[in-house]
């Protein structure tokens, strides 16, 4: 009898449902794990003696032994190569956001014959492989002076950054309300001290957010600074360069140089990721 | 006067730049490949097709690009379909999924090669496991598939949270009304995803791809870290022509090469996910 109940009850619907969310909770943590996992063991491998290192078998638990990261710091160049990759990043962030903020505002605020051109020009550059563009630049900067200069690296970075400054400044400009600028207007602010006083403050959050983001595209790339610097090397110029030679605990204290920084700019700028593409798209 | 003018004043610093460090070079780049110190010549294409590294070249690149973006936009179809569904952590999740967005593909190289390398975690799982006796060399000229799954996975670990964050933000532009007339006419959710959210998806489908195919086509810091030069693709190719060789020209015309498949394969999308006329949302 009581069997009977129990087999009255609607069951298959209650375990469709539970199937379903059993295997969508099982996916995210699964493609949690895909993504977490690898960075995981690289800091296994930097936090581990240069003995663990090229020894086998590993452990996914590390020593905590520093002296693959000492071996790296101490290496040298390598802390010539980090100190370059700042400065070519900051560069980068400053022109990007100097050169692509005025111009993301232009776009927002203005109907003025030429707009369309313009914006295929800054679409276009995005059909293009860029950093391709350090072939011919390497030649111009040997006749103008700035060849293996960080000046000259940040100049080819703010090639690839100003695209995303452009558009990432117009779709922070487009949702601050023209009407807020024309009220301060009335109130006898000229345009300058409108932006100042009301556009300014804000858009300041969005705008960092796109600097950090020019910055990570600077920190990141590889082959306009393998082909730009020689003695200057950026860290991962130095890297790719001393790939084939270097040991092991070097690449990998190495490679987590790169990342720790990469997560920090991640978590900074997460809330303004969406923002920027959402309108970007456009 | 100096309100009409304000618009391209604020436009030139851009331009200017853009004129002098992108259209510029790209023209000495067009240049360089078709000269020679006797003038107009197509030797430098010669050199490069006649090589016999530039087949197996040519085919590597499109090939990883024809297998890496598929899986990247089915993973990020599914990732972004699990963040606008969660309710609770969907911020911590969300971190998650964008963090590889900001690693370069050199450390994504670095990375797997912890894995794939021969003292690497791969091997000891395996021997852990007993499957192999002693570690497999995996990323040897022996194992040339294999360094291509290194790549693959290296690939499609570091470039999906691109393509997954341009999806999430397509998929916020969606009127929830549309998904809750399909539900009226009876629509399962399998239904609405493949008639609300993919047709409307369609713009931001067309970004993505189109950033990730030229992306694909450029391959390189990923192929040196974890294959050397045992797998050559364009852009190593092209590296290697300016500096091992020395031929400036060969690599020029390396470069016109990605630019080639890069812009036809940005038409290709263009043109198969167009916007039709007035469905905008």
């Amino acid at each position: 009898m009581s069997v009977a109940t129990v087999a009255d009850v609607p069951r298959p619907v209650a375990e469709v449902n539970a199937a379903g969310k059993f295997l969508f909770i099982a996916g995210t943590v699964l493609l949690c794990a895909w993504v977490l996992v690898p960075i995981y063991l690289l800091v296994v491998n930097t936090l581990s003696s240069p003995q663990e290192v090229s020894g086998f078998p590993k452990t996914a638990i590390p020593s905590f032994d520093f002296g693959s990261l000492q071996f790296f710091l101490g290496f040298a160049g390598v802390v010539r190569a980090l100190w370059n990759s700042v400065v070519v990043a900051v560069l980068t962030m400053i022109l990007s956001i100097g050169i692509g903020a005025p111009a993301g505002y232009a776009l927002s605020r203005f109907e003025f014959p030429g707009k369309a051109t313009f914006r295929m020009l800054v679409l276009m550059t995005r059909a293009f492989p860029l950093p391709l563009l350090a072939l011919p630049l390497a030649v111009m900067f040997i006749r103008v002076g700035l060849d293996d200069t960080v000046l000259g690296l940040a100049l080819v970075h703010t090639t690839l950054a100003i695209p995303f400054a452009v558009l990432i400044t117009f779709s922070i400009f487009s949702g601050i309300p023209i009407e807020l600028e024309e009220a301060a207007w009335t109130l006898g602010c000229n345009r300058l001290q409108a932006f100042q006083k009301v556009v300014l403050p804000l858009v300041l959050p969005g705008i960092t957010a796109s600097a950090i983001f020019a910055f990570t595209i600077s920190w990141n790339e590889v082959f306009a600074a393998s082909v730009l610097t020689v003695e200057n090397r950026t860290l991962t110029a130095f890297l790719l360069q001393s790939l084939s030679v270097s040991p092991m605990h070097l690449k990998f204290a190495g490679g987590a140089a790169l990342v720790l920084p990469a997560l920090i700019f991640i978590f900074a700028v997460r809330k303004y990721l969406f923002a920027m593409w959402g309108i970007a798209n456009r | 006067m100096p309100q009409r003018a304000l618009p391209y004043l604020l436009l030139l610093p851009a331009t200017l730049f853009l004129l002098v460090f992108f259209l510029y070079p790209f023209l000495q780049i067009a240049i360089l490949a078709f000269s020679s110190p006797e003038g107009f010549t197509l030797k430098p294409f010669q050199t490069m097709t006649t090589h016999w590294k530039f087949g197996t070249t040519l085919w590597n690149t499109i090939l990883l690009t024809a297998i890496i973006v598929p899986i990247q936009l089915v993973m990020a179809l599914a990732m972004a379909t699990i963040v606008t569904k969660l309710k609770t952590g969907r911020n911590a999740i969300l971190y998650i999924f964008t963090i590889p967005l900001g690693l370069s593909d050199l450390a994504a190289g670095i990375i797997w090669l912890a894995i794939f390398e021969q003292s690497g975690f791969l091997n000891s799982v395996l021997v852990g496991l007993g499957i192999v006796e002693r570690p497999v060399l995996f990323l040897g000229y022996q194992n040339l598939w294999v360094i291509f799954v290194a790549v693959i996975l290296a690939e499609v670990w570091r470039a999906t949270a691109i393509v997954m964050v341009i999806l999430v933000s397509g998929m916020g532009l969606i009127p929830k009304e549309y998904y809750e007339a399909a539900e009226v006419f009876g629509a399962g959710p399998w239904k609405r995803f493949l008639k609300v959210t993919l047709p409307m998806l369609r713009p931001s489908l067309q970004t993505a791809l189109i950033l990730r195919t030229i992306a694909a086509f450029e391959v390189f810091a990923v192929v040196v870290a974890l294959g050397g030069t045992t797998l050559p693709v364009l852009m190593g190719e092209t590296f290697n022509w300016q500096f091992a060789l020395n031929d400036r020209n060969v690599a020029a015309a390396y470069a016109l090469v990605i630019l080639a498949i890069s812009i036809a394969s940005t038409l290709f999308f263009l043109r198969v996910l167009r916007t039709p006329k007035g469905a905008t949302i």
